[in-house]
């Protein structure tokens, strides 16, 4: 597959694109600033079907249904939300349930709020303690083949795959 | 202790037998595909489909039995989907019902099987027992469709609306803190998992 690099302000399009073109057709979020051109490439998208979750957690559980039925989603979430997932994963990792997480990072590269750096600095280790592979994104150039390598970790293994897209990449909100 | 506090061992007021109840609101349940939520709501639904490839029961991770569905739901939209699961599990994570209600599933059923306590864990009150109504949480987070059954002649009501499909429904049945059938299920999540794939998709 084409895995060329992708510029600072183009990798958001080019992941959707990956992730658009091994199948993925389901887009559960809570929204984050970082994610914003994936949602709205995904609500624009008359082949794709979004929803909107209350708890990060209820994303988990929509995806292993969804893998039931034959569907292969991700799951788009700030590093905080990683928190309101964990016992969820159980279901996730006993099931050897597939599972793409795409998470950006906060409390990370260049924070300026305090309040993000416990979950921020615990979101990787607490994915790790219930059973999710995680591969951290720190440049443009890394985006796609961790994209692709993601998507077939997750659905042609059945594993839990997280992305995290630290700071670096995303940038680090003002205050 | 404050005096608003319940005793943990307190009796509720509803009187429905689960053993008989879920089997006649659920009806015939190669109807539906199936996801039942953790402990007494598994063994309902292991009980009455002997867990044939069209249901998947959870052990554990409590508060996802209503968004599995609706995943469920959203992949296979021409078939019906149904979520069993108890008032402790819906209460843990309210907030799916407003995702359920955002989305609007046509071909998502819920039966929420409400005994006002926890029954695994020695039933404890849950706050159903108390001034939660399901029901109107429901009907708050935009279920239109919903029915509170109290008594066995809303039984053939509850089915019908279970399998009425265009919009997302959900069924309070109210029963009383005794236990369910017995019924010893199968804990192999990666061994139903497959099964139910393999008789869905081929």
């Amino acid at each position: 597959m084409n895995n060329s690099p992708v510029g600072q302000d183009s990798w958001p399009d080019a992941l959707y694109d990956k992730l658009r073109s091994m199948d993925i057709s389901l887009f559960t979020y809570v929204p984050d600033a970082g994610h914003s051109v994936m949602i709205e490439r995904a609500l624009a998208d008359p082949a794709a079907t979004t929803v909107p979750l209350a708890t990060e957690e209820e994303g988990v559980s929509l995806l292993a249904g969804a893998h039931l039925g034959g569907t292969r989603g991700a799951l788009l979430m700030q590093s905080s939300g990683v928190g309101n997932c964990i016992n969820m994963l159980s279901l996730t990792n006993i099931g050897r349930f597939p599972l793409l997480s795409i998470v950006s990072m906060r409390g990370d590269y260049g924070e300026q709020n305090p309040w993000q750096f416990p979950m921020g600095q615990g979101a990787q280790p607490c994915l790790e303690a219930m059973g999710t592979i995680c591969q951290r994104i720190e440049t443009p150039d890394e985006v796609l083949p961790a994209a692709e390598a993601a998507v077939n970790m997750a659905y042609r293994s059945d594993q839990s795959v997280a992305l995290l897209l630290s700071q670096r990449l995303i940038g680090a909100k003002p205050f | 202790m404050a005096a608003s506090q319940p005793a943990a061992r307190a009796q509720t007021s509803f009187t429905l037998d689960r053993g008989e109840a879920v089997p006649a609101v659920v009806g015939d349940p190669d109807h539906f595909l199936i996801i039942a939520g953790l402990s007494w709501s598994a063994k309902d639904v292991g009980k009455l489909t002997g867990e044939a490839p069209n249901a998947f029961l959870m052990g554990g991770a409590m508060g996802g039995a209503i968004t599995m569905a609706l995943g469920l739901a959203l992949a296979q939209p021409e078939r019906a989907v149904l979520a069993v699961f108890g008032d402790g599990e819906c209460l843990m994570n309210a907030g799916s019902l407003s995702t359920v209600g955002c989305t609007q599933p046509a071909n998502l059923a819920m039966l929420c099987v409400d005994n006002g306590t926890y029954g695994e864990t020695g039933n404890q009150l849950t706050h159903t027992a108390g001034n939660a109504d399901l029901e109107m949480i429901a009907r708050g987070c935009g279920i239109d469709r919903t029915l509170t059954v109290h008594s066995e002649d809303q039984y053939a009501d509850a089915a019908t609306l279970l399998r009425k499909d265009g919009a997302p429904r959900f069924v309070l049945l109210r029963v009383s803190d005794a236990a369910p059938p017995a019924y010893a299920r199968n804990f192999d999540a990666v061994e139903r998992k497959t099964l139910f794939r393999r008789a869905l998709l081929g």
